[in-house]
This record gives C-alpha cells, sequence and structure tokens, in this order.
C-alpha cells in the first residue's frame, strides 16, 4: 500500500481552497467534510451536486469553490458526472481539451440522495465503472428541510418526523456494503474530525481510478440539536464508542483504519448520544435502559464480529 | 439523387450520423430502441466517431446528455413516453443550463392504461420546459429535422435544447423513401461544434444550474430563456432557407396545404397530416375548399404564420391527438390563445380529440369533421369538443367488456 504523507496534523494542508463566508449553518459538519476534500483534491475539480443542504453554497452569484460547480437534481448527481467525466474524456480524445485542463469529477450529496433517491443512478455510476470521487456528507437525515428522517437516520433518534419517544423505529441503512458489493474502487467512511485519517483516504483515493467512494459523518447542531461548538467533539466520540466505524474497502478486503478500544475500556455510547437533543428522549424524563441497552449492544455486536 | 428506404427510426440516426455527434447517453424504450440500437452499430463498426453509454434510466440519461454538452460536446439522445415523463425533471432542468442539444421523441401514448402507440400527451408534456420542439410528418423530414436542430438549439442567439418528435410506429417502423444529404452537404450546412463560453475545464471555473434565491433574479433568467426561444423563430427560418439552398428541399415552421383559396382548414401536428392531407384531397374533388394547416416548429410556437395561415377562414377543425384530462384539446387552446385578438380571426374552431394511442383517423372521419365545421361556420354555432369514437368500436368495446367483466367506476 502507498505511504501517504500526513503523519501529523501538521503535514495537513495549509493552503484551503475552499472560501469562508458560506451560508451553511455554524458547526456544519458537513462543511468541515468538504474543506478537507477540497484541501486534497486543489483546483482542478468539479463538484456535481445533488440537493440537500450543500446545494445552497453556490447561490448566485457567489460561489466558494474555486474549481466549477454544477447542481443537477436530487436523484441524478452521479449521471450527471457521468456526462462531464465522459465529454472530458471525449474532448481530450479528439484534442480539443489539453489532458493538463482535465478535471476531478467529485459527486456532492446528503445521505437523502446517497441512501434514498439517488442509489440508482449511484449503482448505475459504480457499473460503468465511472471515473469519480464520491462524496456523501451523511448528517443523518434531511437535513435542509428542517431535518426529517431519512434511511441515514440512527435508530432511535428523533427527527421531524419521528418525534415519538422511541425516536426514529427504522435502522441505518449498511450503504458502506451496498456501496463496497458493487466492488468499486475505493469505498471509506470517514469524519472530519478525524482529519488524518480522512486526509490519508482521501490521497490514496485520489491516486486510484474508477469510482471511489465516501461517506463523512457529518454532525449537524442544528438537526441533532446541540451546541455548534461541539461538532468535533461529538465526532470524535461517535469514532470513539464504536458509533461510526472509520473504514475502507479495497481490492474486496473491508480494513478498518482506526478501532475503538475494547469494549470494556472504550466509552460507552451515553456519552455519545447524551450530547444531542435528538436523543434527550433516552434520558428524560426517565432513562430508556432498554433501548439505550439495544443502541450499546448494536454497537458492540458490531465490533465483536471484526477480525 | 435516389431515395433509400428508411424508417422513421432509420432516418432520425441517419440524422444523427451526419451531425457529427461525439456523446451518446442512452436508454431503451419502445418504440425508439431501434434509433440507439442503429447508433450503437455504427458506433461498433468505426464508422462514427462517438461515445455511447446506456445508463441507468431516463432521469439519469438526459442529467448526463445535459452536463456533458455543458461540458463542450455535441450529444444527441432519444427517448419516447414513459422515458420521456420520468426524465421530465431533468428536461426542464438541462433546458435551463442552455447547453443545446437533440433529444428525438419518438412519441407514444402515456399509462394509464399503459400501451405502446402513440399520441402526443408525451411531448406535450414537455411542452413548457424550454426546449424546443420540431414536430415530423415524414421520414424525410425526421431526417431534416435533426440537422435543423442541431444548427438551430447551437445557434448563439438561441443556446436551447431541441426535441424532435415523430410519431411511434406510424413513423417509427414504416419505411418511407428518404434522401439522405451526402457527408459534404450536411457539413456546410452544419459546422463543427463551438461551445463558445459553455465548457468546464481547469483554469477556467464555471458554475452550472446555481441556486437563486428571490424571484427577481429566478424572473430573470426565466425570461431570458423564453426570449432566446422566442428569437428561435426567425432562426429556424434563416437556417431552413439555408438548408433549401443545400438540399433543396423545402421547410417552414408552418407547413399550408392547399390553404390559400380554403375555407375550412383542418389544423394538426405530426403524420397523421399526412391522412388529412390525403382527405383534403378527396374533398377539393366534391368542390369543397379544404386545406390544411401544420405547425413543424411547435416552440417556439409560430403564431404570426399560424394567424397568416388562418386570416379570414370561415372554420378550422381543430384535430388534438392529445387530451388534457378535464379540459379538452391542447392544440385547440394553445390556437384559441393566438387568434382571440386577430380582427381576421377565422368564425369558428371547432375541437376534435382523436388519434389516441395509436387509433386511426380515418379518412371518413376526416370528412364528417370538414361537414361538422362547415355547419358550424354557416350557423356560427360551436358545437361541444367531439371525442371522436365510432358506433362499432363502441360494439367491440362492449365485447372485450363482457369478456373482462365490468368493474369500471361510473359506468
Amino acid at each position: 500500500m502507498k505511504k501517504t504523507i500526513f503523519k501529523t496534523i501538521k503535514d495537513l494542508p495549509r493552503h484551503h481552497p475552499l472560501g469562508a463566508g458560506t451560508p451553511a449553518c455554524g458547526g456544519c459538519g458537513a462543511l468541515e467534510d468538504i474543506k478537507l476534500f477540497c484541501d486534497i483534491l486543489g483546483e482542478k475539480t468539479i463538484f456535481v451536486n445533488a440537493a440537500g443542504c450543500m446545494t445552497l453554497l453556490s447561490v448566485y452569484p457567489f460561489t466558494p469553490f474555486r474549481g466549477s460547480w454544477i447542481y443537477t437534481a436530487m436523484a441524478s448527481a452521479p449521471a450527471g458526472a457521468q456526462g462531464v467525466r465522459d465529454a472530458l474524456d471525449v474532448l481530450i480524445q479528439k484534442k480539443r481539451l489539453r489532458p493538463e485542463d482535465d478535471l476531478q469529477v467529485v459527486v456532492l450529496t446528503g445521505d437523502g440522495s446517497a441512501y434514498g433517491m439517488g442509489l440508482s443512478a449511484t449503482s448505475g455510476a459504480m457499473d460503468r465503472n465511472l471515473d469519480f470521487i464520491y462524496l456523501c456528507y451523511d448528517n443523518e437525515g434531511y437535513g435542509n428541510t428542517g431535518h426529517q428522517y431519512s434511511a441515514a437516520t440512527p435508530h432511535g433518534a428523533q427527527t421531524a418526523t419521528s418525534p415519538e419517544a422511541g425516536g426514529y423505529w427504522g435502522y441505518k441503512k449498511d450503504l458502506f456494503s451496498i456501496w463496497a458489493a458493487h466492488r468499486p474502487s475505493y469505498v471509506a467512511t470517514v469524519s472530519g474530525s478525524d482529519p488524518l485519517d480522512m486526509a490519508r483516504k482521501i490521497k490514496k483515493a485520489k491516486d486510484l481510478k474508477g469510482p471511489r467512494m465516501f461517506i463523512a459523518l457529518a454532525p449537524c447542531p442544528t438537526g441533532w440539536h446541540y451546541d455548534p461548538k461541539e461538532t468535533v467533539a461529538i465526532g470524535k466520540l461517535a469514532v470513539k464508542t464504536g458509533i461510526w466505524p472509520l473504514k475502507e474497502y479495497i481490492d474486496g478486503k473491508v480494513t478498518h483504519s482506526k478501532k475503538p478500544l475494547s469494549k470494556e475500556k472504550r466509552p460507552g455510547v451515553e456519552e455519545y448520544l447524551e450530547k444531542q437533543g435528538r436523543f434527550a428522549h433516552l434520558f428524560k424524563p426517565r432513562r430508556n435502559d432498554e433501548l439505550l441497552a439495544e443502541i450499546q449492544a448494536r454497537v458492540d455486536d458490531y465490533w465483536d464480529n471484526i477480525p | 439523387m435516389k431515395p433509400t428506404l428508411l424508417t422513421g427510426n432509420g432516418a432520425a440516426a441517419r440524422g444523427v450520423r451526419l451531425a457529427g455527434i461525439d456523446y451518446l447517453p442512452a436508454f431503451p424504450i419502445t418504440p425508439q430502441t431501434e434509433i440507439i440500437e442503429t447508433l450503437a452499430q455504427w458506433i461498433q463498426a468505426g464508422e462514427m466517431d462517438c461515445r455511447m453509454v446506456t445508463m441507468d434510466s431516463e432521469h439519469s440519461m438526459i442529467t448526463a446528455a445535459g452536463t456533458a454538452a455543458a461540458t463542450g460536446v455535441r450529444v444527441f439522445t432519444a427517448t419516447s413516453s414513459q422515458g420521456l415523463l420520468y426524465g421530465m425533471e431533468m428536461i426542464y432542468t438541462v433546458a435551463g443550463w442552455r447547453a443545446p442539444f437533440v433529444l428525438v421523441n419518438v412519441s407514444r401514448a402515456l399509462s394509464s392504461p399503459i400501451t405502446l402507440e402513440p399520441d402526443h400527451n408525451d411531448v406535450l408534456a414537455a411542452r413548457d420546459s424550454g426546449f424546443l420542439q420540431i414536430h415530423c410528418s415524414t421520414c424525410q423530414e425526421v431526417l431534416d429535422a435533426v440537422l435543423l436542430a442541431y444548427r438551430l438549439g447551437e445557434d448563439e442567439r438561441v443556446r436551447l435544447p431541441v426535441i424532435v418528435n415523430l410519431d411511434g410506429y406510424y413513423l417509427s417502423f414504416t419505411r418511407e423513401p428518404v434522401l439522405i444529404p451526402s457527408r459534404k452537404e450536411a457539413a456546410r450546412f452544419l459546422a463543427p461544434y463551438d461551445p463558445g463560453e459553455t465548457h468546464f475545464r481547469a483554469g477556467d471555473p464555471v458554475s452550472q444550474g446555481v441556486a437563486v434565491l428571490g424571484g427577481s433574479q429566478y424572473s430573470y433568467f426565466r425570461y431570458e430563456t423564453h426570449l432566446a426561444s422566442i428569437q428561435a423563430l426567425s432562426v429556424f427560418n434563416e437556417i431552413c432557407r439555408e438548408y433549401e439552398k443545400i438540399t433543396g428541399r423545402v421547410y417552414e415552421a408552418v407547413e399550408g396545404y392547399r390553404t390559400t383559396d380554403a375555407e375550412i382548414v383542418f389544423f394538426m401536428l405530426g403524420s397523421f397530416a399526412t391522412k388529412a392531407k390525403d382527405a383534403v384531397d378527396h374533398l377539393r374533388k366534391t368542390g369543397l375548399k379544404v386545406g390544411l394547416v401544420r405547425p413543424r416548429l411547435f416552440r417556439p410556437f409560430p403564431a404570426q404564420a399560424i394567424i397568416r395561415h388562418l386570416a379570414d377562414k370561415k372554420g378550422v377543425a381543430v384535430v388534438d391527438q392529445n387530451l388534457s384530462q378535464g379540459k379538452g384539446g391542447i392544440l385547440h387552446a394553445e390556437l384559441s390563445s393566438i387568434l382571440y385578438n386577430e380582427e381576421r380571426r377565422p368564425c369558428v374552431l371547432v375541437s376534435f380529440i382523436g388519434g389516441l394511442g395509436g387509433r386511426d383517423i380515418s379518412v371518413e372521419e376526416f370528412f364528417e369533421m370538414a361537414r361538422v365545421t362547415v355547419q358550424a361556420a354557416e350557423s356560427g354555432k360551436t358545437p361541444a369538443p367531439r371525442l371522436l369514437y365510432t358506433h362499432e368500436e363502441l360494439a367491440r368495446m362492449r365485447g372485450l367488456q363482457s369478456i373482462a367483466g365490468n368493474r369500471s367506476p361510473g359506468h
């Protein structure tokens, strides 16, 4: 495996191409993710966007991106990436574009699109071995419309459409495995609160060809109901408690890039959950021991089965 | 020059080949599929230097067509019916990108009930999208319309995608003699694509399809697209004259057939207009002064040319091969809206609905429509819109219902 240059935080790029002053909410975890992608991928990029919070990064006549941008629709950003990639290839092949003016095509969608409406187009893009990077910022709900539950919402989370005492009745869809089953070049989960792990994975993907797929945890102050200053802390706890596994799929194998401590030593899921208003019902007015135990058991079960 | 026997689908493919396209995102659907299969074979044989990709849906296909056009290549795609509707979100979206490409729609009636044969409800659902629309009545027109569509959409005064429409089965699978322009003639008419400022490349970043907040900005861009569409009217006339010089074939935004001295006129779209021409010839022999007016260009709507053709006519039989549920014929509404303020407008417009789902319109029915329209013009009383259906058809339908068992609501 290729050695990456990111050993410590100091090795991360100092140049941040993504402009400041966007309309994103304070403490937006998705913006944290996108910033690092821009840092590593550079300016020769085109972001192909699907409907979601980040659609509002580019509002006429402003954009924070140094590279290009196209908004498509909620369901078809990967298809949009196909058109751009193919057209760039045709232009280079017919000598109407210099190879050095080529662009890295990056799909940017939220979980609403990635886990649901856009899944068919994403599957198609992987079937066709499209040479692109896909960044799903996963804030675990339809964030831009006020945080209703999506297929990415974790069990028990209260959302605008699961306001009941037990929270969301469903279980977060395993998109990583669905994507990996397509056998693309690369799949990874990342978290903006673990920038070194994330930077290494982006760098690795940058040097590959074919579909390179990312699911980035995107803590969301307005949807998860916490103080914006907690975004990084919550992101870190998601990894430390084992709720958000950091892993990658490459060459048919899944490996974990950072494992939480053993069951006995790692912090319980409670530490992560109690910081967020969407899980407040687990603690107030009465502790919901049963549901807490279920959530903990699911996390423990996941790690017990990791070789 | 010797004509070649081609189906409407074959003629479309020929036109696309002559246009020298770079990129073909595709998705199969009856009755369009023959077009993409034909192109796939030519690409495979190295006769076309084009990249083809079969997408996962029409929604994806139209997205890819739009983004590729926005990247700066010449794009073609094709669909029908449910496919056009499945991609409708993107039909509206990509039109606003002002990145021209051509989409051939092979008309097929819409579900439900699901069916295969044509009417125009599919293509008319795209009426307000910003796509220009050219409607064909013969296979020759299909080939020529594809070349015209690229010139029209790519013109710097227009910069809009174009739908070329042909009727499923009646044109798509019907062989007619077609004159195929030489490669040289086609190239004289249609130069290689100049994307102008429409591109994505490093060092020259562009943001496309960005959000606007507020009605003022939104209105500005929507008006701009509308005005570009209106400008396409004069551009169409201009390029048709140029095409005529090269091929000798005369095209106008509106076709008039025996209209000069006509008192009664059929007004309709597409291949069934050739049936109307046949009826016109028969009726002329009986002494009735009948003609036909057929818009080739449907978007932009060639209002002035239609008004000229219909000035001082006694009556117009508007034959709609579509049905706006709860309202009636779409063409009838379009026509009424442009004639209302005209002093020399026809005395009566009579509305007929026919040819839905491929149902034929017989010559006898054209005679009947002419008779009803004459009567309306003489009495000054316009009858209620008529849904064409014969007693024999109804009897057959009753037979089928007796087999199926009748549970339809409101029967």
